[in-house]
């Protein structure tokens, strides 16, 4: 496949834009790989480009069973961040960042991943110094953080709610400026045509709807296009994995789905320009600027243990009203489309990247919702244990039996209560 | 907006609730020292799409906790019942009054 | 193409004219028309600019489908972007504005951007602009212009000054739309006795019947208006229903003020009405969809069916003369209307002359053309001409290069129902061949749909569709036989939706403010982007303001055709909520500013206001920080406060800890079963300290229990867990520990609670408080009383206990909440007498940090009992919730940071909160501990801090911890020390 590059948008341009070529080849099931990949969302078609680029295992399927990136990988809010504190999620995120930093370059695919920065606003001195905490054990791992006090956090975005009137008055920020956005669709298709074009089968309409085993060992699935074998098989279908571990054998997993709402403005000319979240009480909000114009923005999750890719009203007035907290100038500002998707929530609010206790099966999951900005990181990772049956430093300790042995990654200390991270 | 129709006091909108837990998880007695055990209730989950039996509490309300019936992909509401089985039983008795507001 | 209004016609108020200013012009209008039409009226044509190529956009409807005249509304904090001026009413001293143009949308700069069209085609941003070097600099240098060149129009950075409201509704039918069908189903129900509200997005009830403006109509809605309104049905106008939720629950967003040029000040902006019916009734209408030819996009290209609104109820002629171009019998009616008020009408029907509708209109002399398509529009800045094309009956399309002048072309490839708000119900819309549409599927809620959104054009059939949904919802049992009622219009619609001739490269749009065109839905086919929602992310399609209303269609045809498949095959994609665009405001409701949480005072609160006390927030409660006498900063207040509870006597507002009444013959056992101690042996007139863990046996809460008889306790709690802990206790009595009688009650708000501390707390209590003895004896460490205060007459009763937080000789004093504030100045004139004062939370903190009490800062979540040094506490002989994990190998290991106290090496030193251990040399990665809590300690004089080190005092004891707080740029050597670093053995408090 031709490079993408400014001189072809050019010679197409002059000849009618009839020329493109698919973006990946849409691929029919083989009858055998050496690697399936479930799950044709991002994390499912960055694993297998990793698969093929970092350890040359080419022969490799990604079965999707609608379209790739119709999950979450194409619902999300777009952030991409690093600041994590707990030992095993600090180094994975900052992994992922760092690949984010290259990632159009090396996919030949502008992802459009924008560091325009994060801002992590707090009201009380309390909030403040655990956020520090977070911080300092970021600078200490070589991640870059900053603390702005009102005045400085006032002449980056400087119309925030300051007033003293306001119910929780903004004391400053703590600041990740490598932070930012992506745009959500280019990372799924940027990674479907790297690795289409390094051999990778993408096979979509294609549902997966049971496991082949012999032996203990796993050798292949049955989908609705038939049997295909495989000499291991990899799981990325966050929001459905419990479903898909049922039929798997795995059996129940510290793993609950639930719904969490995105929402879209009209586009308006540009009103911000680095991400902007808080969290305090029952208030959480996060909102950015995308190119196109609208503001992206959520909150909460519902609250419920849900399936259904759609929204309650109880979250709108929530979000709305945080939104109106931070920001009032946005209550003229029209909300054009609300959406949902299925998170699989964890029981510590942390990923899994990891083998099972089923020879040949491996397990990507529980992204609750920081799914998005793992992309990168999630598949290398991933790709790295399937090839070598065995977690790489950065994910070793993202693994399934932690909570058996009492190794949570609790990152807001909420416990064992998936609704609440 | 789910739409609970609590035995003590009536349909009400859910955000009067506050959404507890699975209900078929069976907590092992407090004297089962077997870590395992308690491993799985507090960490294991079924996750359905479908059926599930739910823990409501009636928060802004009479503070029952309710067992739901309800299906998490459609979000059809089922039967309900306290889940108290004391509460349950006092509460089938023709006798007791149903107040509905 | 210039409009201008017919001498006569119109449900305008020719006598009440309406000024107002659009870029700076003075625009007149008249009571009763919007933006656009008065736009429209005064001869305005290009009123908007595209997306992407800046191309001249002019009026392209009549309705909420509109995605050209979009405007910036109203001045300053005013001022709302992407107006809809087809549905903004306008009213005197108006202000609008174009948008997205510089310097204005009639000469805007931007549109040499469509010089460069070809290379900036569906997805061309995802090909380039990544840069020869790495990182993301070249692309967002880039991107800087290309989010300038972006959004449509401006946003007010000023709080918005407006008020919103919610309200909430309960009825037995909600039905939405007010056009014919809507009317009639809303009045037969009415009048059998339901209970119903009627919801009409426009400001008049009539939908399609207003757009003919003839008396046997207006009669009509005049007759089932009254008709509802008598039945005690209510109407509400400029009320959009934005979503369908479970439940039936559907949102609406009423618009109050936003027509009125002086609003009362009580008014909300707009109401988000929350409605809770039994049934819904969908009379949400059709949208006519436009058809894709060569720049269908210029001002004066409109919907047919806007044409002949803007005639019939605007009393606005469109232009002079009108081509009709159509594939079915609808626009007949349209183009007999338009003539009759005197434009000069060609249609254009793809179809050969054979219906009845066809005949009608030959024989009374309507020019037609049939077999015949529009090819291209001429003119730049409008319409000056029409290419015409003959089609045959495959729909291959010759052009011989025909012109008919024109400067105003309306076009119409049919109509689809609005099935919006069941797709918000996951009801996918499934594709009717015989009206070219998709209508939609089977729903098993108890939702009707009526009218032309079922696809029932013909106004009988309407009318007829309605009745049987009554029947339905009167009769729920009896199964009318399916009716015969037809749908679509007499004569099927012919598929129509591109004009394409071959060798012919046409310039054709199907998302008009986006600027997608046919030729990019190939584009996204010819690049495998061929599912719809594919296609519309890929290219757009469907994602601008109108939602994708004005184009969907034609884009999900010309992919089908692209993919050689049917569209009922490809598929549609799905509608999200809300149905039009609506304020991020009115979403909020009253709930923003100072409203924006509930806020919870404490009984005292206004007399610690008076005492100059600083609050501070703690979750929705407002507590007294520090009280700084004398323009004291706040390290003064708190340290003289701190040293005045060490030196003589201080006291606190405690009201905010959670209080329960645990009561019942098994309290003691389930006091047993939830704290990790015993409680078992704790006598009548103790109290306790007791830990309570999860289930995952990491520590939850902390607190007191006080025992004031055999079967009833007094818990206190933490403030931030006072809710967590009842709902907790609640739900373990109710479902795990069903076999206790025990009943628990939130008493938080029922008890003031004060705290009274210091060497001289006891001479202060004896002399306030005197039906009590407090001596040692009578009274001793952890001991609980009761009695009454006598004050001024009234008779207070109080409960005590001996408790101290602060180290001190000390107690808690709990009253009725109502005399919390006459006890609080009680007490106060005797803390004062013997020296006192009042203290605030900070000089709390500094007193347990010098004790090394733990509060919600160590305790947050991931902390077991050997990290906060509890372990000894646990009983070993009972077990209780989170007994068995909290002995997991990861939660027992040794090396887990436990908590101690800091010094600075240098005392002259200060270090922070959130600092992080190190030992030193290696001052990285995730370090051996933090610190969690840091004052400047009056006791010591220097500044010292709690936290966490991994293997706590006795691993670090006689070693330098490195305090590394980057994020400050402070880091300093400090030594580790027993977290009870001031008095430890307890004396002063056991005194």
């Amino acid at each position: 496949m031709s490079r993408y590059s400014a001189w072809q948008i050019v010679k197409q341009g002059l000849t009618g834009n009839k020329s493109w070529e698919p973006a990946w080849r849409d691929a029919s099931p083989k009858s055998s790989y050496d690697v399936i990949i479930i799950g044709g969302g991002g994390h499912g078609l960055a694993t297998a480009y990793y698969l093929a680029k970092n350890h040359g295992i080419t022969n490799v399927a990604v079965i999707e069973k609608g379209w790739i990136g119709g999950g979450n990988a194409g619902r999300n809010t777009t952030i991409v961040r690093s600041n994590y504190f707990m030992e095993g999620n600090t180094e994975f995120y900052e992994h992922s960042l760092k690949l984010w930093e290259n990632l159009s370059q090396e996919l030949n695919y502008n992802v459009m991943f924008s560091q325009r920065g994060h801002l992590n606003l707090f009201f009380t001195p309390g909030q403040r110094d655990a956020m520090i905490r977070k911080y300092n054990i970021m600078r200490l791992n070589g991640i870059d953080g900053e603390l702005l006090d009102r005045d400085q956090l006032m002449s980056k975005v400087p119309h925030l709610n300051y007033s003293q009137e306001a119910r929780l008055p903004i004391l400053g920020a703590l600041y990740q400026g490598r932070a930012g956005t992506a745009r959500h669709d280019a990372v799924n298709w940027g990674y479907a045509r790297a690795a289409s074009n390094l051999g990778v089968d993408i096979i979509q309409n294609c549902e997966v709807t049971g496991f082949i085993s012999n032996g203990g060992q796993l050798v292949g699935v049955e989908t609705s296009r038939g049997e295909i074998r495989a000499e291991k098989v990899g799981m990325a279908v966050a929001g459905s994995t419990s479903l898909l571990a049922h039929k798997a054998g795995l059996g129940r997993l510290p793993i609950e789905s639930h719904k969490l709402q995105a929402f879209v403005s009209e586009p308006i000319k540009p009103f911000l320009d680095s991400v902007v979240v808080y969290g305090v009480g029952h208030g959480h909000f996060y909102i950015s600027q995308s190119d196109k114009g609208g503001m992206v923005f959520g909150g909460n999750l519902d609250g419920y243990n849900s399936y259904a890719q759609k929204g309650n009203l109880p979250l709108y007035t929530d979000v709305a009203s945080c939104a109106m907290n931070m920001m009032p100038a946005l209550g003229r500002v029209k909300l054009l489309r609300q959406w949902a998707g299925i998170m699989d929530m964890s029981m510590d609010g942390s990923p899994f990247i990891t083998k099972t206790d089923i020879n040949g099966l491996y397990l990507n999951a529980g992204w609750c919702y920081g799914g998005f900005k793992a992309t990168p990181a999630s598949g290398w990772c991933f790709a790295h244990t399937i090839a070598h049956d065995a977690p790489h430093d950065v994910n070793k300790l993202l693994t399934l039996d932690r909570y058996k042995t009492g190794h949570m990654l609790d990152e807001s200390g909420h416990g064992p209560y998936p609704k609440s991270h | 907006m789910l739409r609970l129709d609590c035995p003590v006091c009536g349909l009400r909108d859910h955000d009067e609730f506050t959404y507890l837990e699975d209900g078929s998880i069976t907590y092992p007695k407090l004297t089962n020292e077997n870590q395992d055990d308690w491993f799985d209730a507090v960490y294991l989950r079924e996750n359905p799409r479908g059926r599930h039996v739910e823990k409501w509490h009636h928060t802004f309300g009479c503070r029952t906790v309710l067992l739901v019936e309800r299906d998490t992909l459609t979000h059809v509401i089922g039967k309900i019942k306290p889940a108290h089985p004391k509460i349950a039983a006092a509460l089938k008795q023709p006798a007791t009054a149903k107040k509905r507001s | 193409m210039t409009g201008s209004r017919f001498a006569s016609g119109g449900l305008i108020d020719r006598k009440k004219p309406i000024t107002f200013q659009y870029d700076g012009m003075r625009v007149q209008g008249f009571a009763g028309d919007t933006i656009a039409s008065a736009l429209m009226a005064s001869g305005h044509q290009i009123v908007g600019r595209s997306f992407k190529y800046h191309r001249p956009r002019g009026i392209n409807s009549a309705g909420p489908e509109e995605s050209g005249a979009l405007f910036t509304v109203g001045d300053n904090a005013n001022r709302t972007p992407n107006v809809k001026g087809t549905i903004a009413e306008i009213h005197d001293g108006l202000i609008v504005r174009s948008q997205n143009a510089f310097p204005n949308v009639r000469y805007d700069v931007g549109a040499v951007n469509g010089l460069i069209a070809p290379f900036l085609t569906a997805g061309f941003y995802y090909k380039t602009f990544v840069g020869p070097f790495s990182g993301t600099r070249f692309w967002m240098m880039f991107e800087y212009f290309i989010r300038k060149a972006a959004g449509l129009g401006v946003a007010s950075r000023d709080a918005d000054p407006a008020t919103y409201d919610i309200a909430h509704h309960h009825c037995d039918i909600l039905v939405v739309g007010a056009g014919p069908s809507g009317l009639w189903t809303a009045v037969q129900l009415a009048e059998a006795g339901q209970s119903v509200m009627l919801v009409e997005q426009d400001f008049a009830c009539g939908g399609q019947l207003l757009s003919r403006n003839n008396a046997r109509d207006a009669a009509f809605i005049a007759e089932m208006q009254s008709r509802l309104t008598r039945a005690g049905g209510r109407i509400m106008v400029r009320t959009t229903a934005f979503g369908l939720y479970d439940g039936l629950v559907t949102g609406l967003v009423e618009r109050v003020t936003d027509h009125l040029s002086a609003p009362h000040e009580s008014l909300p902006r707009e109401i988000f009405h929350i409605v809770r019916p039994q049934q819904i009734v969908l009379a949400s209408g059709a949208l006519e969809r436009g058809l894709a030819f060569g720049n269908n996009d210029r001002p004066g290209v409109m919907l047919a069916h806007a044409v002949a609104r803007y005639a019939g109820r605007f009393g606005v002629s469109a232009g002079q003369s009108c081509i009709m171009a159509t594939s079915h019998d609808g626009t007949y009616d349209d183009a007999l209307q338009l003539a009759e008020a005197g434009m000069q009408i060609c249609v254009l029907d793809a179809r050969p002359c054979h219906t009845d509708a066809q005949e009608a209109a030959k024989r009374v002399g309507l020019d037609i053309l049939f077999e015949t398509v529009p090819v291209q529009v001429a003119g730049g800045r409008g319409v000056a001409g029409l290419e015409v094309g003959m089609c045959d009956s495959d729909g291959v399309v010759h052009s011989d290069n025909r012109m008919i002048g024109a400067d105003v072309v309306g076009m119409s490839g049919g109509y689809s129902p609005v099935v919006n708000l069941l797709s918000h119900r996951g009801v996918k819309p499934v594709w009717d061949a015989d009206i070219q549409a998709f209508r939609t599927g089977p729903t098993t809620e108890a939702i009707q749909v009526v009218g032309s959104a079922d696809g029932f054009y013909d106004n009988e059939a309407c009318l007829a569709s309605a009745d049987v949904a009554v029947s339905h919802i009167l009769r729920p049992r009896r199964r009318d036989a399916e009716t015969d009622i037809f749908r679509g219009w007499q004569t099927p619609a012919m598929p129509l939706f591109e004009i394409n001739i071959q060798g012919r490269s046409l310039k054709s749009f199907i998302d008009p403010q986006h600027d997608v065109t046919t030729a990019d839905i190939r584009q996204a086919h010819s690049e495998g982007f061929v599912s719809v929602e594919h296609m519309k992310r890929y290219t757009t399609l469907g994602m601008a303001t109108d939602q994708g209303r004005m184009g969907n269609i034609l884009g999900l045809a010309t992919m089908a055709e692209a993919r050689n498949m049917p569209i009922a095959e490809s598929g549609i994609t799905t509608f999200r909520p809300p149905f039009t665009p609506v304020s991020i405001g009115v979403l909020a409701g009253r709930s923003s500013g100072a409203d924006w949480w509930p806020t919870r005072r404490t009984p005292m609160h206004d007399t610690h206001l008076s005492a100059g006390a600083a609050m501070m927030d703690a979750g929705y409660w407002k507590r007294a920080w520090y009280y700084p006498q004398n323009g004291e900063t706040m390290d003064d207040a708190y340290i003289r406060e701190a040293a005045i509870v060490r030196q003589t006597v201080g006291m606190v507002d405690v009201s905010t800890l959670g209080k329960i009444a645990i009561q019942g013959p098994d309290a003691t056992e389930f006091l047993n079963q939830i704290y990790i101690n015993a409680f078992a042996k704790l006598p009548v007139g103790k109290a306790r300290y007791g830990i309570m863990l999860r289930d995952d046996g990491h520590v939850m809460d902390d607190g007191t229990t006080w025992r004031l008889s055999d079967d009833e306790y007094f818990m206190t709690t933490t403030t931030a867990q006072a809710g967590p802990v009842m709902l907790f206790l609640e739900e373990l009595l109710q479902t795990r520990m069903t076999n206790l009688e025990v009943h628990v009650s939130s008493v938080s708000d029922y008890w003031a609670g004060i705290a009274v501390a210091g060497p001289l707390a006891r001479q202060v209590l004896t002399g306030a408080l005197p039906a009590l003895d407090w001596s040692n004896d009578a009274f001793p460490f952890m001991g609980v009383q009761s009695a009454e205060l006598n004050l001024g007459g009234a008779v207070i009763p109080f409960r005590a206990a001996r408790i101290s937080f602060s180290g001190e000789r000390a107690w808690e004093i709990y009253v009725p909440a109502d005399f919390g504030n006459v006890v609080w100045a009680h007490l106060a004139e005797h803390v004062a007498l013997a020296g006192g004062s009042p203290y605030g939370m900070e000089a709390l903190g500094t007193l347990r940090i010098e004790k090394g009490h733990v509060t919600g800062a160590e305790l947050d979540g991931r902390v077991t009992l050997e990290d906060a040094g509890f372990a000894r506490m646990a009983s070993k002989t009972k077990p209780y919730i989170g007994s068995v994990l909290r002995k997991r190998p990861g939660l027992m290991d040794e090396a887990r940071p436990s908590l101690v106290g800091i010094f600075p090496k240098d005392r002259s030193k200060q270090f922070g909160t959130g600092a992080i251990l190190c030992e030193p040399g290696a001052v990285s990665g995730f370090g051996k501990g933090w610190i969690t809590a840091v004052t400047h300690s009056p006791a010591f004089g220097h500044w010292i801090g709690l936290g966490f080190v991994s293997g706590g005092y006795d691993a670090w004891h006689d070693k330098t911890v490195m305090i590394a707080d980057p994020v400050r740029g402070v880091t300093i050597e400090g030594e580790i020390v027993s977290p009870h670093m001031f008095d430890p053995e307890g004396g002063r408090q056991n005194g």
